[in-house]
């Protein structure tokens, strides 16, 4: 993983590709880029790393025309420029991927490319071209494949394709590894270097500190919409990369182990499922356990069926009743709350909307779940138990809000996880689903929850947890299990597998018996 | 370009005071239009909204009229709450007035007292059922009931003109599509000589406090708002969105129901073509202006009820078209989601270019 980035042989002396000066961006309720400078060489890989928050994406947006600056110069190879929008951002020579996808499933690979480009309308050549570049980059791609057919990895090398048709000047990248294995990112990196040795220069946004240290040349941190310092990745550690990025020491978990007795409290089996979306992931028989005072681990890229496993364990989605069992007892056919009733907590991915109502404060989101807890009497309400429930949950789990009046939109979206899980754990599950504990939360509060949980999961309570970070996973679970194209692998303790092994299988490779239904390789691989 | 954004924190006291800048801006509008037909506002509004009051009569017809909108609003800002939009509650009302009415027809000439309690439960079931079919529709063929809600309101209208013209028409009417006149053990006997406010406005009164009971302390009412506000959450809470719709539905078409009685066996104490000056539609308006509230609904309630007279001595005495009271209500309702919009959001300053 820690291949050495090549030594940068820009011009050192030469004209910046892109030169920052002062730039200011505020929101109603937040400055998310103060005073911003940054300095990009032709053919450098910059890093612009910080925290979800931090103001990066708002700083590439700017750069590519989708939003303007409040103040502040642009300078594009020594010449002062106004980027009032992106075409004008791409005909300059800007292109960018952005973290989130914006393709037509039901169109192909190159019919979507021809949407976005600014050019005349031409299918075949547009298709020659397509595959020409994909060729010379390593990036597989058959320009008449549907889009809904690829994976998340190949839906990004269209959008890379599509910017380098344009042969950008300067690439942005926002956050392009999290939907990716640990394979596909090495492949992404291979690409990135050709690109740079070839005098593109690449933006490269990120929190993921080792993936900073092998590809980029330097790096720009941001703290809070400021820029807090600049390095030379390969002469820091990570540790000082995250002192730079959070302002302190990375804080680490406790992992004592669990003494009580094992038995099995939450099992799924043969758990089928095909999900009404059309774009959705077919569960295919799938069977896992959970013991009292472990936590399992299902890693995994998102649209791999996370969301369908999520349903179906949580009772969103119903089904036959042996499928999901709790301590022994039937409950596959149970909806969401007589789930909860027989000792099942969940704290679902979105806080805001499902684990949350957004408009409502924090008292009444007690209520949304725990009304078993005595916040509900007779048909009635009971206010006062309620607002007593939040404060409880909001004193124990140190939730840093305006009370329990606050309504739930109010709180940063870690203090909303806090509270959420707080409240689930309140009701004293036996079983407890969580999916992406800390995904967008700040690195205090992600390291307060992976300890909440595992200090949960050693009084008993029998934890699953699904996450697209690996590290989490590594961190937190005791056993790990992937789930790939609707299909989950056998869990295996951490200590017998590594980050590598879970790649391969995160790219559905795990067993013998599936791969004769696999999709058969396509045309340009 | 959007030229609004989002407030970070909407202000309560905002979204209270909006239906409040509403009727102010529908006064200033108001004023434009009676200066542009040549009549003085302070005359015109004199008019409309003084002159109804200023006698007994006045006041019990204001009763009359605020009645059914009330009621109607009050079981429909239940279902909207749960962002379920039933807007025929025209159509519930009239089925509850035919079964109401039916019940009337079939026990002409017996004397006694069961008789309007029975056509009372007929209306509430009469109206229940007519939001249960787009409840049934909506639950098990996904059909959207802010359609068939609507479309079934046609489709009573016209069931009621069937009936007022063939199978319940009045013999003695002189081919009127009306219904005999009902009898006195058939109506809500008036409170005072001579004046039209009756028992049935006790009906609106009690429901106004269960309503405000259910809805600011029932479990219940508090998964149909949070089905309303976060579909998503109330799954995951395990509440059932099949539920409320059908409880949405179903209430909202009873209270409509009953308001139908009130009118048939109230100041119409017949069946004909004019039992509602569109009172399921109004109530609509009702129900937003009183922020859904039960309290607010009363008071909202009052006002339309008031526009209705304004708009009746309005063409009497101003020889104003009768479509203004309409022309009022829509500036009211135009106004209103225009304050809402507001509250939520606010203009966005025009781009400066930051940098030349």
């Amino acid at each position: 993983m820690s291949t050495p980035p090549p030594p940068f042989s820009g011009p050192p002396d030469g004209l910046p590709r892109l030169e920052l000066t002062g730039i200011t961006k505020r929101y109603p309720s937040v400055v998310a880029n103060d005073g911003i400078h940054l300095k990009v060489a032709p053919g450098e890989i910059h890093a612009v790393l910080g925290e979800n928050g931090a103001g990066k994406s708002t700083l590439m947006k700017i750069i590519y025309g989708a939003v303007q600056a409040d103040a502040g110069q642009i300078q594009w190879n020594g010449r002062e420029v106004v980027i009032a929008n992106p075409s004008e951002a791409r005909r300059l020579g800007i292109g960018m991927v952005f973290q989130h996808f914006s393709l037509f499933e039901t169109l192909t690979v190159v019919e979507n490319i021809a949407l976005a480009l600014d050019e005349p309308f031409d299918l075949k050549g547009l298709a020659a071209r397509v595959s020409e570049v994909s060729q010379r980059y390593g990036l597989p791609l058959d320009p008449q494949r549907l889009v809904y057919s690829l994976s998340v990895g190949e839906r990004q090398r269209v959008e890379i394709v599509r910017c380098l048709l344009q042969a950008p000047q300067l690439l942005i990248l926002d956050e392009p590894t999290s939907v990716l294995t640990p394979q596909a990112v090495q492949k992404l990196f291979e690409t990135l270097r050709r690109l740079s040795s070839e005098g593109v220069s690449i933006l490269y946004i990120s929190h993921k500190l080792h993936e900073i240290q092998s590809l980029c040349h330097s790096a720009t941190v941001m703290r809070g919409g400021k820029v807090t310092g600049t390095a030379t990745p390969s002469r820091e550690t990570p540790a000082s990369l995250a002192r730079m990025m959070i302002g302190r020491e990375l804080p680490v978990c406790a992992v004592p182990a669990f003494t009580g007795e094992a038995t099995p409290v939450l099992s799924v089996r043969g758990l089928s499922h095909i999900p009404d979306d059309p774009f959705g992931t077919a569960l295919k028989d799938i069977a896992l356990e959970v013991r009292r005072g472990e936590i399992l681990g299902i890693a995994g890229i998102s649209g791999n069926g996370q969301a369908e496993l999520l349903a179906a364990l949580s009772g969103e989605t119903t089904g036959p009743a042996g499928t999901v069992s709790l301590a022994g007892t039937p409950v596959g056919h149970l909806d969401a709350g007589r789930r909860r009733a027989q000792g099942l907590a969940f704290v679902p991915e979105e806080r805001l909307g499902r684990g949350a109502v957004p408009p409502m404060s924090l008292a009444d989101n007690a209520t949304l779940s725990a009304h078993g807890q005595g916040l509900v009497k007779r048909g009635l309400l009971r206010p006062k138990a309620a607002w007593a429930f939040a404060k409880t949950c909001i004193e124990r789990f140190d939730v840093r809000c305006g009370g329990p009046g606050a309504a739930a939109r109010s709180l940063s979206g870690g203090n909303l996880q806090k509270f959420i899980v707080g409240r689930e754990i309140m009701q004293q599950p036996i079983a407890m689903v969580v999916a992406q504990p800390t995904w967008g939360v700040d690195v205090g509060a992600a390291a307060f929850l992976r300890q909440t949980l595992i200090d949960l999961s050693r009084s008993g309570v029998a934890i699953l947890v699904i996450s697209e970070e690996l590290e989490e996973l590594f961190e937190i679970c005791d056993r790990i299990a992937v789930l790939a194209e609707g299909r989950l692998s056998e869990a295996v303790p951490k200590q017998q597998t590594n980050a590598e092994k879970i790649g391969l299988q995160m790219s559905g490779l795990f067993a013998d018996a599936h791969a004769t239904d696999r999709e058969p390789a396509h045309a340009a691989a | 370009m959007p030229l609004l954004e989002a407030r970070p924190t909407p202000s309560p006291q905002m979204r209270l005071l909006a239906p409040l800048i509403a009727i102010g801006l529908t006064l200033a509008v108001g004023s434009l239009l009676f200066l542009s037909l040549g009549k003085s506002p302070v005359e015109a509004f004199g008019v409309f909204f003084i002159q109804p009051l200023s006698s007994g009569n006045g006041w019990s017809e204001l009763m009359v009229k605020a009645g059914p909108l009330i009621l109607i609003a009050q079981g429909l800002a239940v279902g909207f709450r749960a962002r379920i939009y039933n807007i025929g509650a025209e159509g519930q009302l009239i089925m509850g007035a035919l079964a109401g009415g039916g019940v009337a027809i079939a026990f002409d000439g017996v004397d006694a007292w069961w008789v309007l309690p029975l056509m009372v439960l007929a209306g509430a079931l009469g109206g229940a059922v007519w939001g249960a079919i787009p409840a049934l529709l909506r639950t098990r063929f996904n059909a959207q009931e802010t359609l068939t809600t609507l479309m079934l309101a046609y489709v009573a209208t016209f069931t009621l003109s069937y009936m007022v013209n063939g199978p319940w028409r009045d013999p003695e009417g002189m081919n009127f599509p009306q219904s005999i006149l009902f009898g006195d053990p058939a109506l809500f006997a008036p409170w005072f000589e001579g004046m039209r406010v009756n028992a049935s406005l006790l009906i609106a009164a009690f429901a106004s406090a269960a309503f405000w009971f259910f809805t600011s302390r029932s479990f219940l009412a508090y998964q149909l708002t949070v089905g309303g506000l976060a579909p998503a959450a109330a799954r995951y809470a395990g509440f059932s969105a099949d539920r409320t719709v059908w409880l949405s539905l179903v209430l909202s078409g009873l209270t409509a129901g009953l308001a139908g009685v009130g009118e048939v066996a109230g100041p119409v104490g017949q069946l004909n073509l004019n039992i509602s000056p569109g009172y399921g539609f109004a109530a609509i308006i009702v129900a937003y202006l009183g922020r859904l509230n039960a309290i607010g609904i009363v008071l909202a309630g009052l006002l339309m009820a008031l526009l209705y007279l304004g708009g009746e001595a309005a063409q009497v005495a101003l020889q104003l078209p009768a479509a203004i009271t309409g022309l009022f209500q829509g500036m009211l309702l135009f106004f209103l989601l225009g304050a809402d919009v507001f509250v939520d959001y606010r203009l966005k300053p025009r781009p400066k270019p930051a940098y030349a």
